[in-house]
């Protein structure tokens, strides 16, 4: 019971979207059971803000360390937790005007859209941009070309940096037919088109292969889990 | 060397005050200003409501030319508020390039509080109530939130209870005792997950790109041969098995195999290197894009989308 | 440029003031002494002011660096430009605000085009907080520029939806099955555009704003691979784009990387739609490459000096 019938969903579940792919009449189905993963996928996120909720306020009770952060997540959470279930400050649906709860959770103005504009944006968004230095002190500190592949490496990144901007049109423009007749022939190896040619060509064969082997390794993993070879996601008893 | 780094502290502390003081003496001596934001009220509902949109300074400025005195377009206190908060947090979280420190924390965990109860109200409202509930009970959603909901949609659809006990059993994963109950939902989503994705993948990761590999070594373009197609085309085709020797054959790699996984290892480089470059790219532009959020909407230093253009034309002929 | 700094006297005073310091130590520690041990944040700086300052001079000047569209960004275009008035084209927008910066100038231009050539637009989205960033372009882009447009005849906010790619397994069959209402509440049955859509095999195109997983990726393996009529362009982040360029050209019509991807697309559609003085909301991502190549250069010379200290290292012989 506590084992077998999760297998048996497991697999069940599974072969029915695969087979589906064979045998359209059970389109249906298959239809079916991404709906179920869907709404599931919904209660996850509600079972996630439950968990974190739970672990804070434990943080809180044992006073541990940096408690007082725990209180200032705890507030945003539920303060946005509220203006958004509860639609607070949500008008109406113009056209049901009769029904208060119609209108849209994420009404402008609303407190909810608030707390979108206000906060989650400029956070997510600044939490993401400061990746830009990171990524200048680490051209700074660990790129070397110490051999061939590292030498490839940065020059194909040299190439690519120069080739998506101005710079790349600017240094090699001077190789034109216009100039000398000759260099209709080496138009290619302006620095924008080299790089138009290093993604279209070297860089599709490297994830090309990358793509073959990872499509390889998740086919042999979910027939692992769909056989019953894999039980790690049922944890210990 | 500890004289040099007070010295420099010092340097930057000047510089950084002044710089401060520069912006805050133009925001509020100045005739523009910075960082406010208005809104347009605009009745709704035969005017039961009013709905407030996003103003310009610019919307303000022709609405007072048009008639002084006009509650139309005004200055919203909150979204100014709002606005100056915002700054705020960009700033916490880049005060985390000096160091870690009480703001960048604060400004963390309002993310993770704000962006967990976003994500939870998102799936109650969008998913919740109209692929759940709705299908369940149609008649009470119809009654409260979604009045909208008619026709074949608003039938009644029994085996939606499947999903609905399923769902209780993973919240019971919030309980402390009967664990496994929640393993059944579990299994549901594992199940679905690896059987989508071996297809997927399958067809459209695997099979598909060994057919986009299979390409002609020589390409002829309008009737005439195309060299550069068919090198083009040479290239990917024994690169991409020079990288996938370098990838499965689990023998040491020596003589003729050997080389041939060298050079997938240089495909691999160049790949590498093409998208470290193309990564630069986009976290530059994330970073610029803040910038500008800063420098424009909040400083009101610079004005690309001609948000406060009127702004300079009106004091360009009163001064 | 020169009479730019001179007007604007004061930001080249801040740049060389925050500096000072740094040139200081370079002067007197030594000039390869100091690089050695130098500390991070002055990197930190000098990106800063890369991007800050290109910002500020585009800001203020409006001026912008020519673009040359390049084949991938015209394919795009292309399998837009080819479509009749009154096609139906999906568009999906799986991003949020963290990579609001590369992709909104995309869903601005796709927005754009695709109401100007009046194709029927339907909004959907695979990430919990793409439905805000289609009210956003809605906002932007049809609400002022094409009041023509009607809301449910032209083009309909269908929202989002849990389960990442089991939304598209779903969808790409029975559209009706998840997507009961659209955002506002209304049922499909009595959205004038929903009208003999049943699925999204019936879509001329997907249009799809990706940030990454679920994105286009996903609409590749689910919706294009196993329905090769259906056809798809993607705007993609920096971080992704050379991870789709294996599916291109059977798997993947278009494709618009980063922030030049963008520009490039903005370029074409301005050519075709734009006129003499384009609206500056249409320019962002053509702004936004001015920071773009100072910055660029500013990584290049960073690894450059990087590798000459390296090979100078007179240690480094002995490890």
């Amino acid at each position: 019971m506590k084992r077998t019938v999760p297998l048996l969903i497991a697999s069940a579940t599974g072969f029915i979207l695969i087979v589906a792919y064979f045998v359209p009449p059970i389109q249906a189905w298959s239809e079916q059971v991404s709906v179920w993963f869907n709404i599931l996928a919904a209660v996850a996120f509600i079972l996630g803000g439950a968990n974190l909720l739970g672990n804070h306020l434990k943080h809180i009770s044992d006073r541990a360390r940096g408690w007082g952060y725990s209180v200032v997540l705890i507030v945003s959470f539920l303060a946005t937790l509220v203006a958004g279930l509860g639609k607070i400050g949500v008008n109406p649906s113009a056209d049901f005007p009769d029904f208060a709860w119609s209108g849209t959770y994420r009404q402008i103005g609303s407190p909810f859209w608030f707390f979108y504009e206000y906060a989650f944006t400029p956070l997510t968004a600044t939490i993401f941009a400061i990746l830009a230095f990171f990524i200048a002190s680490a051209a700074f500190r660990a790129f070397r070309a110490k051999n061939i592949e590292a030498g490839l490496l940065l020059g194909t990144a040299f190439i690519v940096l120069l080739g998506r901007t101005f710079a790349g049109v600017a240094l090699t423009s001077w190789i034109d037919p216009a100039v000398w007749s000759g260099f209709q022939y080496f138009t290619g190896l302006r620095i924008e088109n080299l790089t138009v040619y290093i993604m279209a060509v070297f860089n599709t064969v490297g994830n090309r292969a990358i793509m073959i082997g990872i499509a390889l390794g998740i086919v042999s993993t979910s027939l692992k889990i769909l056989l019953g070879l894999d039980r790690s996601y049922l944890g210990k008893d | 060397m500890i004289a040099g780094m007070k010295r420099e502290t010092l340097i930057w502390t000047i510089v950084m005050v002044l710089g401060a003081a520069g912006l805050l003496g133009r925001a509020f001596f100045s005739e523009q200003g910075m960082g406010r934001e208005y809104v347009r009220a605009v009745p709704v509902a035969n005017g039961q409501w009013t709905q407030y949109d996003g103003a310009t300074y610019t919307d303000y400025l022709r609405a007072e030319q048009a008639q002084p005195g006009q509650t139309v377009v005004q200055l919203s206190l909150p979204r100014t508020v709002g606005l100056w908060l915002a700054a705020f947090f960009t700033l916490a979280v880049f005060s985390f390039l000096w160091g870690d420190n009480p703001f960048y924390r604060i400004a963390e965990h309002v993310f993770v509080g704000v962006s967990a109860a976003y994500w939870m109200v998102v799936a109650f409202w969008d998913v919740i109530v109209p692929n759940l509930i709705g299908k369940i009970w149609p008649g009470v959603v119809q009654a409260w939130a979604l009045p909208g909901l008619a026709g074949p949609e608003a039938e009644r659809n029994l085996v939606y209870v499947v999903p609905l006990v399923l769902g209780l059993m993973l919240l019971w994963r919030l309980m402390p005792a009967g664990g496994w109950i929640a393993r059944w939902p579990l299994a549901v989503v594992v199940g679905t997950t690896a059987g989508l994705r071996l297809i997927g993948f399958l067809q459209g990761d695997f099979l598909a790109q060994i057919r986009n590999t299979i390409l002609p070594l020589v390409v002829f373009t309008g009737g005439a041969f195309d060299f550069w197609g068919s090198v083009s085309n040479t290239i990917i085709v024994v690169g991409v098995l020079c990288c996938l020797t370098y990838f499965f054959f689990s023998f040491e790699h020596k003589g003729i195999v050997g080389g041939v996984a060298h050079v997938g290892i240089w495909m691999l480089m160049i790949t590498f290197g093409a998208a470290f470059g193309y990564t630069v790219m986009g976290r530059i532009a994330l970073l610029g894009a803040r910038l500008e959020f800063l420098l424009d909407n909040w400083l009101w230093l610079i004005d690309p989308t001609g948000r406060r253009v009127v702004a300079t034309m009106l004091f360009g002929l009163i001064g | 440029m020169g009479a730019f700094l001179v007007q604007e006297w004061w930001i080249v005073l801040m740049f060389l003031a925050s500096l000072a310091p740094l040139l200081h130590r370079l002067a007197t520690g030594g000039l390869v002494a100091s690089l050695r041990t130098l500390d991070r944040r002055w990197i930190f700086l000098l990106m800063f002011w890369a991007v800050a300052f290109p910002i500020y001079y585009v800001g203020v000047t409006g001026k912008t660096l020519p673009e040359v569209p390049g084949l991938l960004a015209q394919s795009t275009f292309d399998e837009i430009e080819r479509l009749a008035p009154g096609d139906p084209v999906l568009l999906a927008f799986d991003y949020e605000p963290s990579s609001a910066g590369e992709l909104t100038p995309m869903a601005t231009a796709f927005v754009r085009h695709a109401a100007e050539k009046r194709l029927r637009m339907y909004f959907v989205a695979l990430w919990p907080l793409g439905a805000q960033m289609i009210d956003d372009v809605i906002e932007r882009v049809l609400t002022p520029d094409f009041p023509q447009l009607q809301y449910g005849r032209d083009f309909v906010n269908l929202g989002y939806k849990s389960g990442q790619e089991a939304v598209i397994k779903v969808i790409v069959t029975n559209l009706r099955e998840l997507y009961t209402t659209d955002v506002r509440g209304t049922a499909v049955q009595n959205i004038p555009m929903m009208e003999g859509i049943a699925s999204v095999q019936q879509m001329k195109l997907i249009i799809d704003v990706s940030a990454g997983t679920p994105g286009t990726k996903e609409w590749v393996q689910y919706a294009v691979t196993p329905y090769p009529s259906l056809r798809i362009v993607a705007g993609v982040t920096g971080v992704s784009a050379p991870l789709y360029y294996p599916y291109i050209p059977r798997q993947l019509h278009g494709l618009l990387g980063a922030i030049k991807g963008a520009a490039e697309y903005e370029q074409l559609v301005l050519t075709r739609y734009g006129g003499e003085n384009p609206n500056p909301k249409y320019t962002e991502g053509l702004r936004r490459m001015g920071p773009q190549l100072v910055a660029h250069l500013l990584i290049i010379g960073l690894i450059v000096v990087a590798n000459i200290l390296y090979f100078t290292d007179p240690s480094r012989a002995r490890r």
